[in-house]
């Protein structure tokens, strides 16, 4: 879709040409749908509100509901008190919500809103016949530092270190996932039921962002971490978040355990067989117990399922792009499948996913390029000297895939142009699975289609 | 239970006895969750299609992420439009400005694409910043010997509608400086239709047939050098009442190009329009070929529409567009298949049009401006609608729901515009509002019984013709006795 003509100019764009990020708001939304109950609210203009939605509507195809405290030109010059508490008080009538998240968008960073102290103000002038509010928990999300991913963790960060309570140690364990998909977060559930640990996910949108029908329109859709579940991440015996290139600034398992003593387990995000063996070596340490039996069998499907697959992926190209955790993680399935990945990139830019992918595929790190702070666009001209056979990312990536006739295997966030992008599975060993059957059949339809003859079996 | 906020209360219209006071055109009010956007998606919207121009969108990086290539605007030649550049500022750009930023970015991507004309779109913290946009597009545009037009459309400032007059401010300042020496005195622009699934291409298809020079397609399928002579059109025919209105006017003042305003949806609205042109021009021959398009073009797609209609009969539809203007079209043509609009909104417009969709609608029909989803949630709900004709923010809920939904965005693939497009509209509703789908829908199981006793019976809808307009054989054709629309 690039309009190119001659002339190029040397040296890198200075504009961003089709970001492959999003703003950091967004994050912030994803990560507020998985609270119980919970309502958003964007400090700032209407804009960015309705942009989000839409585009988070796109993928999951369920409502989203996002507020916003809708800035006027007099808002910006005098300030957004008035709005945040109209906005307050508008959503608490309207959705009764049990927590209200509130983020803030570029506007209101920019003009310096201390939505802190605004809360503060509005909590101790609320006059009592007013409706109560409900708690509130909000982050600072300018989308002129960092990326989507950044507001998501930061979020769950803000959620846990604005509501978390000490107490006596609980039997539970706290789970931050990454940007999972919902289907991704009801199998770790799963998991953790079958070995017998209570968990604490946090977020948890699996059920408000992939729900069924309605009989009646729900005010906020069911499911969620319920508010004192949050509160009790304090009280845990242990937590495993998943990431490897996010500081520890934005570490919601690292604050518990410098707070509250609760200790943290950092894994990378649990794609492909061995990242996944981490995470049920130390669900099974936590807990001292095998991997449940059902999941052992699991394991060793996949591994069969790898042999028969093995020969058509050896050595092919493959392209990946998206948030820097999700590209490593692929990165690693990747290395177990021989498949080599011959470019990495992501618009993000914590200039560890580098490092990350050096941490996991160790011996093939030196031949594959990591693009960081990239867009498309870049990515069109770098990719198409490399002759990948597949690429690995969301859907934003359908124009490389149709430039550079290579086809595109559909994962994480956003997936635009099909349905089911909420149940697509990632993590653990059957999504391992699934993936790598996803990845194997889309290079085996290729072959197909490229042949003169045809073939009906392998 | 859904309630209503008391600021909203105004904003929506619910009883037909009551006297009609409906208020619109307001700032969308603070925790209510519109379905609106801001300032900057009017202008993106109207300027979008205009195929070889460089759209640089100046601010972070979410407002130019969420609007690439998000609409349906499809260009003949030149894609330029469909890339998403931002200035993507960053911390320190918002602590000491983005000016250098804006102008390195500008001068690079022209030097690489090479486009016809630039607009540089600001966006809210742009205005927070005090960038001098304008400056840095006139010393780009000195250097490159281009237009680059600045387009004031920090999001806050306003709402969509101010995004639209930015936009034909943009465009307004391209109109009057190219040639127009080889355009006949049978000329006119088509304004406002933003050639969705190629609906400019059908709609320029038709004037072309009746004789007459289109000389620019402002802005579906749009160029710069055709904007830049538009000036030498005898008329402006503008659709989308909103976006384009402003221009037209502005063009009618410099230029005296007289204007009246068109829809190109339905049956009724699209023979209307080229009668309209026909008259405009008093030419007989042009008047003649009109009525035989209208002619040809009905009788193609009216065994389908017939058919569509006594499946379609009777079923409720609720309707919630951008603007006003598209919602009259949809009553219209719902009416055409045999369906009653239970309610109707738009996110724009004005107290003219609202007073104009009530007399248009039945007395029942419930109103809303700017309304949010829980509203849309509970009226739905209230008057058991079969379907809901919205944006993408709209069709969950209607799915929630389980009640049939047609994308009438600029999102849409499929061309609505247009005799033709009729008929893929009575497809669309049919293939949504007749599937087997809602069988299995809880909500659904339990209503059908209540529905079957009090169903909407035939003759609560708008009088019909009743074949007084003789050469219309449509089963209950809607169109107004008297009315022509065959020769
Ligand atoms: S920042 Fe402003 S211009 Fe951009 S989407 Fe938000 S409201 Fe619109
Ligand atoms: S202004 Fe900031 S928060 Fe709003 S859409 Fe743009 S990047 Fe996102």
């Amino acid at each position: 879709m690039t309009t190119r003509t001659a002339n190029p100019v040397s040296g890198p764009f200075v504009a961003t040409r089709n970001a492959c990020k999003l703003c950091t708001p967004l994050g912030a939304c994803l990560a507020f749908a998985g609270v119980e109950g919970a309502r958003t609210i964007l400090h700032g203009s209407q804009g960015c509100a309705t942009y989000i939605r839409r585009y988070m509507i796109s993928h999951f195809k369920e409502p989203v509901d996002i507020a916003s405290s809708n800035f006027s030109e007099s808002a910006t010059i005098f300030g957004g008190r008035d709005n945040l508490q109209d906005g307050l008080a508008n959503v608490t009538r309207q959705y009764q919500p049990a927590v209200i998240g509130i983020a803030t968008t570029c506007l209101a960073e920019t003009i310096g809103e201390d939505v802190g102290m605004y809360l503060h103000e509005i909590r101790s002038q609320a006059s009592p016949d007013g409706p109560a509010l409900p708690p509130v928990v909000h982050v600072g999300t300018p989308s002129y530092c960092g990326t989507h991913a950044e507001g998501y963790l930061a979020t769950v960060h803000a959620l846990v270190s604005q509501l978390a309570e000490d107490g006596s140690q609980r039997d539970h364990i706290n789970v931050f996932p990454n940007m999972f998909s919902p289907a991704d977060l009801r199998y770790l559930k799963e998991i953790g039921a079958d070995f017998g640990l209570p968990v604490t996910l946090l977020p948890d949108y699996s059920d408000t962002l992939d729900g069924p029908t309605w009989e009646e329109y729900q005010l906020i859709p069911q499911g969620g971490t319920p508010l004192a579940a949050v509160r009790r991440t304090g009280q845990a015996r242990s937590s495993i978040e998943f990431t490897w290139v996010h500081g520890e600034k934005a570490s919601a398992g690292q604050w518990l355990e410098e707070h509250f003593g609760v200790r943290n387990h950092r894994l990378p995000v649990p794609i492909g067989l061995r990242a996944s063996d981490a995470l049920f070596d130390v669900l099974g340490s936590i807990c001292d117990r095998e991997t449940p039996a059902r999941h052992a069998a699991e394991r060793g499907r996949l591994i069969d399922s790898l042999i028969d697959g093995h020969k058509y992926l050896f050595e092919r190209r493959a392209v990946v792009f998206g948030e820097e955790d999700l590209v490593a993680g692929i990165v690693g399935l990747l290395g177990e499948l021989g498949v080599h990945p011959v470019l990495c990139a992501s618009g993000g830019d914590t200039g560890r996913l580098r490092s990350a992918i050096a941490r996991l595929v160790p011996d093939q790190a030196d031949r594959i390029q990591v693009r960081q702070a990239t867009d498309f666009a870049d990515l069109e001209e770098l990719a198409g000297d490399l002759k990948p056979d597949i690429l690995i990312g969301n859907s934003k990536g359908y124009w490389l895939s149709r430039r550079l006739k290579a086809p595109l295997v559909r994962i994480g966030f956003p997936i635009h142009d099909r349905v089911g992008g909420a149940r697509l599975l990632h993590v653990g060993y059957r999504g391992a699975q699934q993936l790598a059957d996803r990845i194997v059949n889309t290079l085996l339809e290729s072959l197909q289609e490229q042949s003169d003859e045809g073939y009906s079996y392998l | 239970m859904i309630s209503v906020l008391e600021q909203r209360a105004a904003q929506i219209h619910q009883d037909g006895r009551s006297p009609f006071a409906m208020d619109c055109e307001k700032h969308s009010v603070a925790g209510s969750v519109s379905q609106r956007a801001c300032v900057f998606c009017g202008s993106r919207v109207v300027l979008y299609p205009v195929a070889d121009a460089l759209h640089l969108i100046h601010g972070p990086v979410g407002c130019a992420a969420y609007t690439w290539d998000i609409r349906g605007a499809l260009s003949s030649g030149p894609q330029l439009h469909r890339m998403s550049f931002s200035t993507d500022l960053g911390e320190k750009d918002v602590i000491y400005g983005g000016e250098p930023k804006l102008y390195q970015a500008l001068v690079q991507l022209i030097d690489h694409y090479r486009p016809k004309a630039a607009f540089v779109y600001s966006t809210c913290i742009v205005g927070v910043i005090g960038d001098d946009v304008g400056a840095i597009c006139r010393r780009v545009e000195a250097e490159k010997g281009l237009p680059v037009l600045p387009v004031h459309s920090e999001g806050f400032k306003g709402t969509k509608k101010d995004g639209y007059q930015s936009a034909c401010a943009a465009l307004f300042q391209l109109v009057g400086t190219g040639a127009t020496d080889d355009i006949s005195p049978l000329s006119l622009n088509i304004l406002g239709d933003f050639n969705i699934a190629g609906e400019t291409w059908l709609i320029r298809n038709y004037y072309e047939r009746m004789g007459i020079q289109v000389v620019a397609t402002i802005t579906g399928d749009g160029r710069v050098d055709d904007i830049r002579r538009a000036h030498g059109a005898a008329l402006n025919v503008v659709q989308c009442s909103g976006s384009m209105t402003h221009l037209a006017r502005m063009m009618e003042d410099k230029y005296g190009i007289p204007s009246f305003r068109v829809s190109y949806f339905g049956l009724e609205d699209m023979s209307r329009a080229l009668y309209e042109v026909a008259d405009h021009f008093g030419d007989g021959q042009v008047r003649q070929r009109a009525a035989e398009l209208v002619r040809d073009e009905v009788a193609a797609i009216l065994p389908d529409l017939r058919r569509y209609k006594k499946m379609l009969r009777g079923k409720r539809a609720a309707i919630y567009t951008g603007g006003a203007f598209k919602a009259f079209s949809l009553v219209r043509s719902l009416r055409t298949l045999g369906m009653k609009t239970v309610l109707a909104g738009s996110q724009t417009g004005n107290r003219e049009d609202y007073r104009l969709l009530r007399e248009l609608c039945d007395e029942d029909t419930i109103l809303v401006d700017d309304t949010n989803p829980l509203e849309l949630a509970k009226f739905v709900q209230e008057k058991e609608v079969d379907l809901l004709i919205g944006g993408v923010k709209e069709r969950p809920i209607a799915y929630k729901l389980g009640i049939g939904f047609c994308d009438h965005n600029h999102e849409r693939k499929i061309g609505l515009a247009g005799f033709e497009g009729l008929r893929q509209f009575a497809r669309e509703v049919h293939s949504t509002v007749m599937s087997p789908v809602w069988r299995l829908v809880p909500r659904r199981r339990r209503q059908q019984p209540a529905r079957a006793a009090n169903d909407v019976s035939t003759a609560s809808l708008r009088p019909s013709c009743a074949g007084e307009c003789s050469a219309c054989d449509l089963p209950d054709c809607s169109i107004p006795a008297g009315q022509e629309i065959l020769p």
